[in-house]
């Protein structure tokens, strides 16, 4: 067994064909873990006796001729997400020894549809971060380059997905955490659009953007995914009663051709590189018969201080139910860029800046919101760099104050707004590094965007590269 | 702007080290300095958006439905009493 040429959808074939049995596959990625997990650190718990379980039981199940959208599929989980009686830290050490009573909705519905979890993956220290050098456990290494950053904050999930050491990951996004990753670490990520998929049980950063999605190899791997986590939620108020849809299928019909927008603020201060790769990606669709249009957006630069600020002082609030009484250490343990964070934040929203920073910043996303409906009239989608760079060196961080907000500039528009996006591989650099492109939508857009995605992926296959690891 | 870390810290109830509040006062105000932009967008003419999902007044039936039990609920606690969670003392006047 190839476990680079695993997808969820050529997995559930060879289970029908009797190729391997979701236990011997569970026990191959294991193997893998064990290997390579010295040099990555991808993830913080390995849930071996769990996984086993499983598995096992996916197996009777296909037996006895039962079957479910992802039944007998490894998977690794952010280590944000609530997992009934594993540990779940959000890698910081207030949580180090945190056992979940309960399941995420997300984890729920995914046990439901048949998942085996292999473990609980490293990310920035609770989601601060886009590299997950702010974990407290140390940094996830970039499988394509041990010496960079996978991204963040869902990087341990990336990681372990194009390492081979898991099928499929769930990450979280704020403002780029699923979308950084997946472009540093050559894969797909989905952010779905916020209240498409809910946030239940997932530990809270900024409470109005969070979103869980997934990462994958490939676009049809997403949209599965996509199929058992979308839809309303009796546990989340904000979840969404929006219909959902086949994804996986209907994104495969592509009945009539798209507009593209794109703004030219979206490539100031991006590598030549990146915008070359992702140019050529637009050729390819125009070719396919889709029209590009030149549209003018809200400055992204202009949404790293909306963002700051909206993020900052919903995190001080979040954070400020982690008091070590009823679970968790105190408070003492957080580490500086929580601090920091719960700092800004706090003065944000204490009396007599309020106004001028939290009730500012709610104006200006309005402007923001609107601003891309307006847009969306005129285009299906708008497609953008995903990270400005490739992967940088591990190190980058350093004490920089505002370093994730600066390397997520091009996906916090759209997380604001509330909207979708996907991204997805566009080629490697001279150093063989993977380049990313997203894809952004209206709200409930997610099959549009899948449709552009898929049909680009069919042409170009990138995830079929592997790191060489 | 100058900022008062040490009252933000105490508001934030962050037991933070003098010596960090003073690396963290710099970094705070280099990064209100840089959100201070925000301030030059004209916004006299729109209203602050909440929520982005439009949805209001989410309600459901007043039922009760299974949920963690009391034992699940403490099971993290590291001080419990008879069922319950044990609290820092807030009040320091004896109750009698």
């Amino acid at each position: 067994m190839e476990l680079h040429d695993l997808t969820i959808t050529n997995t559930k074939e060879k289970f029908k064909k009797k190729e391997f049995s979701s236990l011997e596959l569970t026990k191959a990625y294991l193997e893998r873990i064990n290997i390579l997990e010295p040099k990555l650190s991808a993830f913080l718990t390995v849930t071996k006796e769990k996984a086993l379980e499983m598995a096992e039981k996916s197996d009777k199940k296909m037996a006895a001729g039962e079957d479910s959208p992802l039944l007998g599929i490894p998977f690794s989980i952010k280590d944000n997400f609530n997992t009934k009686g594993i540990r779940t830290t959000a890698s910081s050490k207030v949580l180090d020894n945190y056992i979940a009573p309960y399941n995420a909705t997300v984890v729920e519905r995914l046990e439901k549809a048949g998942i085996t979890i292999l473990g609980k993956t490293n990310m920035d220290a609770w989601a601060h971060g886009s590299s997950t050098e702010t974990s407290d456990y140390g940094s996830t290494k970039n499988p394509w380059d041990i010496s960079r950053v996978p991204g963040g904050s869902s990087g341990g999930a990336a990681a372990s997905v194009a390492s081979d050491e898991s099928l499929a990951a769930i990450g979280s996004e704020t403002a780029g955490s699923i979308r950084g990753p997946s472009c540093w670490c050559g894969l797909v990520g989905l952010k779905p659009t916020y209240g498409r998929v809910s946030r239940y049980g997932v530990i809270a950063m900024a409470s109005s953007t969070d979103s869980p999605g997934p990462i994958t190899k490939t676009v049809e791997d997403a949209a599965l995914i996509l199929e058992v986590l979308a839809g309303k939620d009796s546990m989340d108020a904000t979840s969404s009663s929006h219909p959902t849809a086949k994804y996986a299928t209907q994104m495969k019909k592509m009945e009539k051709s798209m507009t593209i927008g794109i703004s030219d603020d979206y490539f100031a201060n991006v590598d030549p590189e990146v915008t070359e790769k992702i140019e050529n990606a637009i050729k390819l669709l125009e070719k396919k018969g889709h029209t590009v249009k030149k549209i003018k957006l809200f400055d992204p630069q202009k949404s790293i201080d909306v963002y700051t600020i909206l993020m900052r002082s919903e995190v001080s609030s979040n954070l400020a139910r982690m008091d070590g009484i009823r679970f968790g250490n105190d408070r003492s343990f957080f580490r500086d860029e929580a601090e920091r964070r719960i700092m800004l934040g706090t003065y944000a929203l204490s009396s007599g800046y309020y106004d001028a920073y939290y009730k500012k910043t709610q104006k200006v996303r309005t402007l923001i919101i609107e601003d891309f409906m307006n847009a969306y009239k005129s285009v299906d989608v708008i497609i953008a760099p995903t990270f400005p760079t490739t992967a940088p060196k591990i190190g980058i961080l350093g004490d920089n104050p505002m370093f994730g907000e600066m390397m997520d500039v091009l996906t916090e528009p759209s997380a604001i707004a509330g909207l979708c996006g996907v991204s997805i591989p566009v080629g490697f650099s001279k150093e063989h590094l993977p380049i990313g492109m997203q894809i952004i939508g209206p709200q409930f857009g997610e099959t549009t965007i899948l449709k552009l995605a898929y049909q680009y992926e069919q042409e170009t296959q990138f995830w079929k590269e592997k790191p060489n690891i | 702007m100058k900022i008062n870390v040490k009252h933000i810290a105490k508001l934030a109830n962050l037991p933070i080290s003098e010596k960090k509040l003073n690396k963290f006062e710099a970094q705070l105000e280099q990064t209100i300095e840089h959100v201070d932009r925000l301030q030059e967008i004209d916004t006299s003419k729109v209203s602050e958006t909440n929520d982005i999902t439009g949805l209001l007044n989410v309600m459901r039936e007043d039922i009760v439905t299974p949920s963690l039990s009391q034992e699940e609920a403490l099971s993290n606690a590291k001080k419990t009493h008879n069922g319950f969670f044990v609290v820092p003392v807030i009040i320091e006047e004896a109750i009698e």
